[in-house]
């Protein structure tokens, strides 16, 4: 990655233009062809670093609820588990973390009811309870990355 | 309530979940599959966006790999009269990305969740004891995160679940 690819990773995270050409928009920007912008982008969607370029919901808005999850799963167990829960689509986000509640998950559904089905059949399929600490009230959901040099 | 989405909407909402493609126009397919053109998909677009239903367009980037490797939840107990404040304060530090009021649990009493990340870990320890100075709270729990098992967008309006109807 090299300072223009960054410059680039910061706008298109916030300022996507949206024309219908946005490409030669952000080449504009930035003094690039479209043509050199695409193929920036193409190698940094390959090397990982962007994992889409679309629209991003909230998802309440959409009627949708969601919920945080935190199990105590055994170390041995850690890939069973993981896959039981990964494999619901509503559990978007999964993490390791240092502590005895050690995988942490959000699971998103079209009702309450749904995602109760979904908890319910975790701990039926693994044993284990699962916490469930719903949010009351959300401050902020921002995840844009800084990538210039010398940011935190 | 949120107003329930029209029938395009959601189409709409289908359609712009996934990854748009690198090309000079992007949004040509997205017209050509609703049957509208470029710039009236764009004006829902910015319509859906000024309504707050989109709540951003653009790029997710994995953190990981664009070398922000280090990622820890920070939470506290504060009692129930300090979180808004204690929250919004939070949320105004850029590396804070989620911050939640959550409901304490007997075997979990925490109540104020962020979500850090940062280069590294000693960062992240340091932006920690930061928060908690910013708040006047430094009884927090620092908990890292060793490893993401996954990590996707939400997939809308694909499954009719009978449950919710």
């Amino acid at each position: 990655m090299d300072s223009l690819d960054r410059r680039l990773l910061n706008m298109i995270q916030e300022g996507f233009p949206l024309t219908e050409e946005p490409y030669a928009e952000l080449g504009r920007r930035l003094g690039l062809a479209e043509k050199e912008v695409l193929e920036r982008l193409a190698k940094l969607k390959e090397e990982g670093i962007i994992r889409r370029i679309g629209a991003v919901f909230d998802l309440r808005r959409l009627g949708y609820t969601s919920t945080l999850c935190a199990m105590k799963v055994p170390e041995g167990r850690l890939a069973e588990v993981a896959a039981v829960v990964n494999a619901f689509p509503g559990v978007t986000h999964n993490y390791l973390r240092e502590d005895a509640y050690n995988m942490w998950f959000t699971l998103i559904g079209p009702c309450r009811r749904h995602l109760e089905k979904v908890m319910a059949s975790i701990e039926a399929r693994t044993g284990l309870p699962v916490l469930e600490l719903p949010a009351e009230s959300s401050y902020k959901i921002r995840v844009n990355f800084n990538l210039e040099e010398g940011s935190p | 309530m949120p107003r329930p989405l029209t029938d395009l909407e959601k189409e709409l909402v289908r359609l712009l979940q996934g990854d748009i493609p690198l090309v000079s126009r992007p949004f040509l397919p997205v017209a050509q599959k609703l049957g509208l053109s470029e710039a009236e998909v764009l004006e829902h677009i910015r319509r859906l966006q000024a309504e707050g239903i989109i709540r951003r367009f653009g790029a997710a980037l994995r953190h990981r790999e664009a070398g922000i490797t280090a990622n820890a939840m920070v939470v506290w107990q504060l009692p129930p009269g300090e979180l808004k404040r204690a929250g919004e304060k939070l949320a105004t530090f850029p590396e804070v990305t989620h911050c939640y009021q959550r409901q304490q649990r007997p075997e979990w009493p925490y109540n104020l969740y962020a979500v850090i990340h940062c280069r590294t870990r000693e960062a992240c320890a340091k932006l920690a004891a930061r928060l908690a100075a910013s708040i006047g709270h430094n009884n927090y729990r620092l908990i890292f995160s060793t490893a993401e098992l996954k990590k996707e967008s939400m997939k809308y309006f694909t499954l009719e679940d009978p449950e919710c109807q």
